[in-house]
């Protein structure tokens, strides 16, 4: 009987995994972004499983309530929903399928040979704590340039977006 | 927390998966012509490496792998918000986001 950890970890895996493959084969851009929603909610349950609440939490914030969003409506501004995409030339198909399964037995063969260093993990840990105390000390600079990052992309995607 | 499930499963399940949702990822890149299709293989790809440092960080016992993703996340708030303004303002200009199309810097 396995245990409740592992059938979780199963059953995420499995929606993240299948609905990972719609974003990338689905004809219809609604689809694939209703299905994006689903595998960042359910890389979040895992972020919890892994003891990783704040980021889960910074994870549905800011990729299901920002990004997801801003793509929604990039959908709406550049394509009309109820055209289907020109499919994709097979031409370019079956080179990109074996560079993909390339790209994907070297990173097996990688995880295979690895010898991890693994700890014990912490039993009834709460990460906040420690990621602020980081933040605001090991990685301040790191901190204030991803705020100054964030401004100039705020203004830069501005400035692209208007009208002329 | 309130989770309190003694075992964990282990590290290599958890880098499987995160293998397999970047390869996914990877072909989605490859194979589809849409712009914001292959920005959302991006981010796929993007949260494959989260997964990925937030197990190593898990399994190690050590909060440093989750300061990165915190900043992998702002960096990736930063280039959606550049580049869908960009798709939108490539839309504007010649009607299409199929990127066979837009070939204007090849000669």
């Amino acid at each position: 009987m396995p245990d409740i950890n592992t059938i979780l970890f199963y059953i995420f895996a499995f929606l993240i995994v299948s609905f990972s493959f719609i974003v990338v084969f689905a004809k219809n851009i609604i689809y694939s972004a209703v299905s994006l929603f689903v595998t960042l909610f359910g890389t979040a349950a895992l972020y919890i499983l892994l003891r990783a609440d704040f980021l889960a939490i910074t994870q549905v914030m800011v990729y299901i309530g920002g990004i997801l969003i801003l793509l929604i409506f990039g959908i709406m501004m550049t394509t009309r929903i109820t055209d289907s995409e020109i499919k994709t030339t097979n031409l370019s198909s079956v080179p990109a399928v074996f560079v993909s399964a390339g790209v994907f037995v070297i990173l097996i063969i990688v995880l295979l040979t690895t010898k991890w260093n693994i700890n014990p993990p912490v039993e009834n840990d709460v990460t906040v704590n420690r990621i602020g105390n980081l933040l605001l000390t090991t990685y301040l600079l790191p901190f204030e340039i991803a705020s100054v990052v964030l401004l100039i992309a705020l203004m830069g995607a501005a400035m692209y977006a208007r009208k002329k | 927390m309130i989770f309190i499930f003694s075992n964990m499963v282990s590290l290599d399940y958890f880098l499987t998966l995160s293998i397999i949702l970047f390869s996914i990822g990877v072909i989605g890149v490859l194979i589809r012509r849409n712009a914001i299709i292959i920005f959302m293989s991006i981010e796929l790809m993007l949260n494959s490496v989260n997964l990925s440092l937030i197990s190593f960080s898990s399994f190690m016992g050590d909060s440093q792998g989750q300061i990165l993703v915190f900043f992998v996340m702002a960096v990736a708030a930063a280039e959606a918000a550049v580049g869908l303004a960009i798709i939108i303002a490539l839309f504007r200009n010649k009607e299409t986001i199929n990127i066979d199309e837009i070939n204007i810097l090849k000669w």
